[in-house]
């Protein structure tokens, strides 16, 4: 009788099409539920750490400290920041890479699908713990999401359970789910390749999530046993970071940075693997330089790994390590650089089909430009002292983490929502959406580098008059950044409803990705498919498609 | 129309001339050309020991700031009264004992994979044991020392590296004791075997580390 009735029950309980959308609400091991989780979680915590900001950009609006108080000033950055980098661009990335990383290797499922489904739901706990400190009563953590000792450890006396003990947790379980999660991928890439997909067969976005996780691999853990210490010292006595006992503070910084630079690569990696996939397929022309673009992403991995001093050039770091480390981070700029003519090349001379995801990836790559630009001159030691802790950092690291990364990041959803989905998004909402985004984000991001050429220190609530200027122009752009994403939600919930149906590959691209159906079936493919050619073959006359293609023709 | 069909032309395959080159074992262990998914030995192997080269990062940052506090703070490294570890014999036969349990559970793996089931779970109970003689050795050790965790930096390293340490042998015990259980259910064979693999390189991990704690902590 028992197996009866489970012959009855698998097939319905499986395919059954009116269920699908609960799918996305259960403990799925299937590597494209697990994607579309991470994504739309990941975008969730984007809005939390959006309002945060708004506060922010609020309270800064005016010179005075007069919208929020000082320890809330101080919570909001630091989860504003934790918010944006570890449950935002990394899960995303993460969940972007779930998605498309089988599908583009031509593989059924990620290596360890189960593992798959753990590192997820790992996150959803971590990230709630996280938002859960704003209700205790002293409120979150308050010393930046770098957490230096010994700030992090001034404590109020008697409180075992507070903001930071809460901060330091949640990102040790987000780190481990990290960790679990780079395992996967990189035993995905190596072990799950279809027949003949060798490693330079691999699109560049495959190579860059590669990177990206061996990094995870080599530097997370440093973070991960560097809080572990933190937690001892904050909550069990020990002494390792605290001055005042023998401990030493600077070796928290060495451990913190040896993950926390190499984590800018770490989200950066899949971004600029993205920019990889979606100029060629609307320039209509092969990548250029393949072999290197591939490279250069193991390029900025080992470079990366040498770079984390940089961050503590004004920390009495020796001059022998400030000359080393500044030769070292500039050197980034080498990988990088071949990545940005590499994008350019492909895009040189060809008729560039200006979709939504065409956009957004030029805008990206193109902001790129300034962030790496004002990166190499922060590697350089004197001007890194001089502008040190003044909102040139932020207008930097805004400029990629924001302008570059965030902006890749919505390039991949417009890119692959059709694969995704099945449906096509609107391309007019996409547009506007595009613009409000570029615009409120140069508007926000760009005043605050002359704002830290003039000295405006960061993370205060109160300022000198005389910076009042720039910084009514930044949160002007602030709000309209908040408000560019209005179209964004309206365009991706109207097009899931009343999208027209895409077909398989409506931007004629070439990857293993489009030759599945959208939404891919239960195993990707109905055969595995046997590799035999190298990616990007746009220039191919025999497929390359001159005019724009009928992006809503019907499935015939 | 399917895009799918430009994957079909005949074209040589990249890196196949120095993929030559390449020992046996890499290749195994390193698929070059793709089309391995089946491996699920192979697979799970790989993803273990990636595993580990990330959990060995741990162990070097605690084992970067004992290094680091200790050079900066060699005078003042003992507090007053109070003295280190010691390398007594009760440690030199733990870590003895520890070590040689290594050899032990290779013996118990080349047996499985030989199928004699048997053989490899007396030598695996042996493991077993071994591993928690070295447990309770370390638990006896602790409750002899005169400092605690918060006893200046010697005991915050030591504890923090020995605990560290110790908890990793006590979850390389566990998972042995599932192994040597899974051994007894038939339908678990296959499973086994794999879990016997990575549970085998994960003992060997946790005696690597060893070595390096034993050497900086009671020889240093």
């Amino acid at each position: 009788m028992e197996s009866i009735t489970r012959d009855q029950d698998s097939p319905t309980s499986q395919n059954e099409p009116e269920n699908k959308w609960r799918r996305y609400f259960s403990f799925s091991t299937d590597h494209k539920v697990i994607g579309v989780q991470y994504m739309v979680m990941s975008f969730l915590f984007f809005l939390v750490g959006g309002l945060l900001a708004m506060l922010i950009r609020a309270e800064l609006i005016t010179p005075a400290s007069n919208v929020v108080d000082r320890p809330l000033y101080n919570g909001l950055f630091t989860l504003h920041g934790t918010i944006m980098i570890f449950l935002w661009i990394i899960p995303f990335n993460a969940g972007i890479s779930n998605y498309l990383v089988p599908l583009m290797l031509g593989a059924r499922d990620m290596a360890f699908p189960l593992l798959n489904a753990i590192s997820f739901w790992m996150i959803p706990p971590g990230g709630i713990l996280l938002l859960s400190s704003f209700l205790l009563p002293n409120g979150t953590a308050q010393s930046g999401w770098w957490s230096y000792p010994p700030i992090s450890l001034q404590i109020p006396p008697g409180q075992p359970i507070n903001g930071e003990f809460i901060w330091i947790v949640s990102l040790v379980i987000i780190g481990i789910s990290s960790i679990i999660g780079a395992v996967n991928f990189v035993t995905t890439i190596f072990w799950m390749r279809a027949p003949g997909m060798t490693f330079f067969r691999m699109p560049v976005f495959v190579w860059s999530v590669l990177s990206a996780q061996l990094l995870q691999l080599v530097n997370l853990p440093s973070l991960t046993g560097a809080l572990i210490l933190l937690l001892f010292d904050l909550s069990l006595g020990t002494q390792f970071f605290k001055p005042l006992e023998n401990g030493d503070p600077i070796i928290y910084q060495h451990l913190f940075w040896f993950y926390s630079h190499p984590a800018v690569y770490i989200m950066a990696l899949p971004a600029f693997g993205i920019f990889a996939e979606v100029l060629p397929a609307f320039s209509r022309n092969p990548l250029f330089g393949y072999r290197s673009l591939a490279v250069a992403s193991l390029g900025i991995v080992v470079v990366s790994i040498f770079v984390w001093v940089h961050h503590m050039f004004t920390s009495a770091t020796p001059s022998w390590m400030r000359m080393l480390f500044m030769v070292t981070s500039m050197l980034v700029a080498v990988p990088t650089g071949v990545k940005a003519f590499g994008w350019t090349a492909t895009i040189w001379k060809s008729k560039l089909h200006l979709e939504t995801p065409m956009l957004f990836a030029m805008g990206g790559a193109a902001m790129f430009l300034l962030g790496g630009v004002t990166g190499v001159m922060l590697a350089a030691v004197p001007f890194d002292i001089h502008v040190h802790n003044t909102y040139f950092i932020v207008g930097h690291f805004h400029y990629i983490v924001f302008n570059t990364i965030t902006m890749a990041i919505f390039a991949a959803i417009y890119f692959w929502f059709p694969k995704i989905t099945g449906r096509m998004y609107a391309e007019g909402w996409g547009k506007l959406h595009f613009w409000l985004t570029f615009i409120g984000a140069n508007l926000t991001f760009f005043p605050m580098l002359p704002l830290g050429l003039q000295g405006m220190v960061r993370r205060i609530s109160s300022y000198d008059p005389r910076y009042q200027g720039w910084n009514v122009v930044a949160s002007l752009g602030g709000f309209l950044l908040g408000v560019s994403i209005l179209p964004f939600i309206a365009n991706i919930v109207g097009s899931l409803l009343y999208g027209t149906r895409a077909v398989n590959n409506p931007w004629h691209a070439t990857g293993l990705e489009w030759t599945t159906t959208s939404p891919p079936p239960q195993d990707n493919f109905e055969q595995i498919p046997v590799v035999k050619r190298p990616p990007y073959d746009y220039g191919d006359p025999k497929y390359s498609v001159i005019e724009p293609p009928d992006y809503h023709q019907q499935e015939n | 129309m399917n895009r799918g069909v430009i994957h079909v032309d005949e074209s040589p395959i990249p890196l196949e001339r120095w993929r030559r080159y390449l020992p046996t074992w890499l290749k195994r262990f390193l698929p070059i050309r793709g089309g391995r998914a089946e491996d699920h030995h192979g697979k799970g192997m790989f993803g273990f020991t990636v595993f580990l080269l990330s959990e060995s990062i741990v162990f070097l940052s605690f084992i970067f700031t004992y290094v680091a506090l200790r050079l900066t703070h060699s005078q003042n490294w003992l507090s007053p009264g109070i003295s280190g570890p010691e390398l007594s014999t009760f440690v030199i036969i733990s870590t003895v004992v520890l070590l040689s349990s290594s050899f032990v559970i290779q013996r118990a793996e080349n047996a499985l994979q030989r199928n004699q089931i048997n053989k490899f779970r007396w030598l695996w109970l042996m493991t077993i044991c071994m591993g928690t003689y070295f447990l309770i050795g370390q638990g006896i050790e602790w409750s002899n020392l005169d400092f605690g965790l918060s006893t200046g930096l010697v005991g915050s390293t030591f504890y923090v590296l020995t605990g560290f340490h110790g908890l990793h042998v006590l979850a390389g015990v566990i998972f042995q004791i599932i192994m040597l259980v899974r051994s007894f259910i038939p339908d678990n064979y296959n499973k086994g075997h794999f879990g016997a693999s990575a549970t085998t390189l994960f003992w060997h991990f946790v005696d690597i580390v060893w070595v390096f704690l034993f050497s900086l902590l009671y020889l240093w």
